[in-house]
């Protein structure tokens, strides 16, 4: 079984996985990180969305080895020092999630969008969001947290 | 503090699920846990002439493989239903057995008929792949109207023509006589597409055995953990309920279709058993697709008679409801008195005949999913009313008007059952039809046409009847459960609160709701309020969620076990003053001797109840911890009206909704942001059902729509942003006034969705199209008019 090493929410995670494993069982198996989710098993969710070098992806759709010597972050390494990421305080605010099982992919791929939109519309947010399904808020609240969001992040300088 | 009930309180569960600390089942792994993994049916009807588990056994990891032989082998029952329907002629519905793991036949594709289970999941899988199953195949009845045909494939040899139960409610003598006297009768044909829940979280379950106590674990993904203890211990597994504990942790969304008791979680809580190891499975979306309660899948006739005023004189409807390929928990409920009980909808039709056949397909078990049956009765009559209103040039908000029951008109007793306790239609059918501007439709309509594009709007109204259910009322009808709720306000002695109750929150936010109605009560932070749910193990015996019911039914149990602590506080308040129980005012967290300003704070009374040194020990017991149950006197009837604006582009079929107007009555409103967050989800799955869900089937039974890839979920672009709004009567008869509003969304929408699409095509002539109004099906419909026309 191959090696990876890979940094976790900023901390350096070594283990041996067999080729198959995808990382978000290696999160959520290897780590005990359950946050993210799985929800599906075509790639249509997005409950597993986790940043990989900056980048939002779905973590269901990539194989730990692929990630071997790249940077995580999952929800679990989002809130600093125990304050809420400003999207995280913005889905709370907002009531961008009800039973919460879609929410961690949502507010990591808004992270994402955030820093790649600054003056974002409503159309904008919701285009972003082929990738994320919900089937609980019918996404009103979750696109006023988004732009909530991206607009704290914007002030904060995140 | 403001006043806790009212308020947009943030929610209490939000910190955990915002930083990936939710505990889902799947998240939980038990020491020495296996892994299951179930072999299904790839037919939808086929005989099981031999399953040869003999490779599987001998693969590497396996533990055991095991199959309805097994499970007969330890007198193990079959999966109950919890609802007997008696056909009109008075004989009981027919309920063929529902095996846990198909046994000599399997009656729809996905059918388990194998359980696998070894050290990890993909040894399960691997080996489950060397499960030899020799099936024979047999001819399927798939759509209801194939399946009810004379010479049709029989679901079961023993059921003739697939009928479970041939129905009826109403004086069908005084409905046929309203239609002699009929100025004009329209009549209209529509499906009711068969829809898939999809809760975001797919099923999983864990069973454990403890053989130190013989006692049973099942962590499970469901919406009320004591009915599946109650079902799979008294009708599955004969598990005594002292010895078997179901625990419902964070649970990703349910909309009814994690209600029932399935297979899967009796097999595994019993291979825990065998094997002295606990049992995890988690479904996989595509299984998910097969073995999930589906909701829906209607075809109906139905007639409407009115005087020439206008005036409804008469409604005859006849439905044939698909129940699949089993009888799932509350299946044979939902498309008769969930559904035809709710067709006298918001008006004074004196005179309903309703018929519905229950049949039996080689499908997907069908059972409540969000609305259940309320959607399929609202939809009938909207869309019959919209066409009334064409036919006699009628306008259609006019035409409701006229037979809206009038705001003094309650209670009201309808021709279907239900006596509907408070309403006001006048006034959310003008506050819908005001928020979305229908005085200046015709002009953007028009300014639409000069695009090229065709826009047409909607409207809806609905009544539902929630808060299920008075238990008498309900066990009268053939349920076989009684449906109160309960609450236990365990006070503690330093004065936070732990609430006990038997509901569920999987979404609804019941933790922050239900500690407003707490906070409100016993003046205290809602920080200090705990709500436990979920776990036989802590709570009494509830009955859990779904149906609109936590807060009318489950909400009114804390009210008045809340009770109970105040006037048992208010015992202790008065040995404390040393004043008469009488002169004892509880108000804003204080009991008071009426005109003096000797009060004690209520976390002084509940200490001294826990420290009883000066205390009415004689008189009294110490501690405060109160236990109430509730059963509802009535239903409760939310209402309303929604109102749909859309546009279509006839070059290509797509249709646009340009704007949604929401105005509900769901009484006494507790928390305003999680009711607005209600309505948008249900709003979400209504205009998923009108536009674009179908769960499709092809003839032989193969299911087309078996993934995310094919079955077509709402995503945010799909959606616009809603209006909504409320106006709320209170409910008359539960000490809070509320009505419930989980299910109004999706309720109201998919009337108000195809009645704008009808509306917009109808300058072409065309007057009907059934539901999902995808692309496809309105490029069809505009192309055939067109053709017509041009010929």
């Amino acid at each position: 079984m191959p090696s990876v090493t890979i940094t976790v929410n900023g901390k350096k995670q070594t283990a041996n996985v067999e080729n198959r494993t995808l990382l978000v069982q290696f999160l959520r198996e290897n780590l005990g990180l359950t946050g993210t989710h799985v929800g599906c098993d075509t790639s249509q969710c997005g409950a597993c969305v986790v940043m990989i070098d900056g980048y939002s992806a779905k973590s269901c759709t990539m194989l730990a080895v692929q990630v071997d010597g790249a940077d995580v972050t999952t929800i679990e390494g989002l809130a600093k020092d125990g304050q809420l990421h400003p999207m995280q305080e913005a889905f709370r605010e907002h009531h961008g999630l009800q039973c919460g099982f879609c929410t961690p992919g949502m507010v990591m791929s808004a992270v994402d969008f955030a820093q790649k939109h600054k003056n974002p519309s409503e159309q904008d947010i919701r285009h972003w969001l082929e990738g994320n399904l919900c089937r609980c808020t019918g996404y009103h609240n979750i696109v006023k947290a988004i732009k909530a969001g991206t607009e704290a992040m914007a002030r904060g300088g995140k | 503090m403001t006043a806790p009930i009212g308020a947009p309180v943030r929610r209490t569960e939000d910190r955990r699920f915002l930083t990936g600390r939710g505990t889902y089942t799947d998240d939980i792994n038990r020491p020495g846990q296996l892994h299951a993994v179930f072999v299904r049916s790839p037919h939808a009807h086929a005989e099981l002439r031999g399953i040869d588990t003999a490779a599987a056994k001998r693969a590497p990891g396996v533990v055991a493989v095991y199959t309805a032989a097994d499970l007969a082998a330890t007198g193990i029952g079959t999966l109950p239903c919890g609802w007997g329907v008696k056909s009109k002629d008075g004989t009981p519905m027919a309920e063929p057995p529902h095996p846990v793991l198909a046994q000599g036949q399997v009656r729809h594709i996905g059918d388990p008929v194998a359980v696998v289970i070894a050290d990890t999941r993909d040894h399960a899988a691997e080996a489950a792949e060397s499960v030899a199953v020799d099936y024979r195949v047999l001819p399927s009845a798939v759509s209801v109207e194939a399946a009810v045909k004379s010479g049709a494939p029989r679901v079961y040899d023993e059921v003739a023509g697939n009928l479970c139960y041939d129905w009826a409610i109403g004086d069908k003598a005084a409905t046929d006589a309203a239609f002699v006297k009929a100025s004009h009768v329209t009549k209209i044909d529509l499906v009711n597409n068969r829809l898939v829940p999809n809760a975001m979280e797919p099923r999983a379950y864990i069973g454990e055995f403890e053989r130190a106590t013989g006692e049973y674990t099942l962590y499970t993904t469901c919406q009320n953990p004591h009915a599946i203890r109650l079902l799979m211990g008294a009708f599955v597994l004969h598990v005594p309920e002292h010895k078997l504990r179901v625990v419902a942790p964070d649970v990703g969304g349910g909309f009814g279709s994690k209600i029932y008791h399935y297979a899967e979680e009796a097999t595994v809580t019993w291979a825990a058993g065998q094997l002295g190891r606990p049992v995890k499975w988690v479904a996989e979306r595509s299984e998910s697709f097969l073995s999930d309660a589906q909701g829906r899948d209607h075809v109906t006739h139905a007639e409407l008679a009115l005087d020439k005023d206008g005036k409804f004189l008469g409604l005859r409807v006849s439905t044939l409801a698909n129940l699949g390929g089993y009888l799932s928990t509350f299946a044979a409920a939902v498309p008769t008195y969930l559904y035809a009980t709710l067709l006298a909808g918001t008006y004074t039709t004196p005179a309903i005949y309703a018929e519905v056949k229950g049949v039996f397909t080689n499908t997907v078990p069908v059972d409540a999913y969000r609305g259940a049956g309320r959607p399929e009765a609202s939809y009938v009559l909207e869309r019959l009313v919209d066409q009334a209103a064409r036919e006699l040039k009628i306008d259609r908000t006019e035409l409701r008007r006229r037979n809206f029951i009038p705001p003094e008109g309650y209670p009201y007793q309808t021709p279907v059952a239900l006596a509907y306790d408070s309403g006001d239609y006048f006034t959310t059918l003008d506050m819908a039809l005001k928020t979305i501007d229908y005085a200046g439709f015709e002009q953007r309509r028009a300014a639409a046409q000069r695009q090229g594009k065709l826009r047409g709007l909607g409207v809806a109204t609905y009544i539902e009847a929630c808060g299920v259910a008075p238990s008498a009322v309900a066990g009268a009808l053939g349920a076989r459960a009684g449906l109160y709720e309960v609450a236990a306000v365990r006070v503690n002695p330093t004065g936070s609160v732990t609430v006990l109750t038997g509901c569920h929150s999987h979404g609804q936010g019941h933790e922050t709701t239900f500690a407003q109605v707490v906070a409100d009560r016993l003046g205290m932070p809602v920080e200090n309020i705990e709500v436990v749910h979920g776990d036989t193990g802590k709570t009494p015996f509830g009955m859990g969620t779904y149906g609109s019911r936590s807060l009318p039914v489950g909400g009114s149990a804390l009210v008045k076990a809340l009770d109970k602590v105040v006037n048992k506080g208010r015992k202790i308040a008065a040995h404390l003053l040393e004043a008469a129980e009488a002169d004892i005012e509880f108000k804003d967290g204080k009991y008071t001797v009426s005109g003096t300003d000797r009060a004690k704070a209520f976390g002084e009374i509940a200490f001294a109840a826990y420290v009883p040194h000066n205390y009415p020990l004689e008189e009294l017991e110490p501690g405060l911890d109160e236990t109430a149950y509730y059963d509802p006197k009535n239903f409760t009837f939310p209402s309303g009206t929604h109102v749909c604006e859309v546009e279509i582009d006839a070059d290509t079929g797509d249709v646009r909704i340009v704007n949604f107007a929401a105005a509900d009555d769901f009484g006494r409103i507790i928390n305003p942001m999680i009711v607005e967050g209600q309505v948008h989800g249900g709003l979400a799955q209504g205009i998923g059902q009108a536009l674009l869900e179908e769960c499709r089937y092809d003839q032989s039974g193969q299911l087309l729509t078996g993934s995310f890839m094919d079955y077509c979920m709402p995503r945010a672009d799909n959606l616009p942003s809603f209006e909504v709004a409320t106006h709320g009567t209170l409910c008359t008869h539960n000490p809070l006034g509320v009505k419930g509003c989980g299910e109004a969304g999706a309720i109201g929408a998919p009337g108000a969705v195809i009645n704008a699409v009808i509306d917009a095509l109808a300058p072409l002539g065309v007057s009907h199209i059934d539901m999902p109004a995808t692309p496809e099906k309105v490029w069809r419909a505009i192309a055939s008019r067109r053709g017509q026309k041009a010929a």
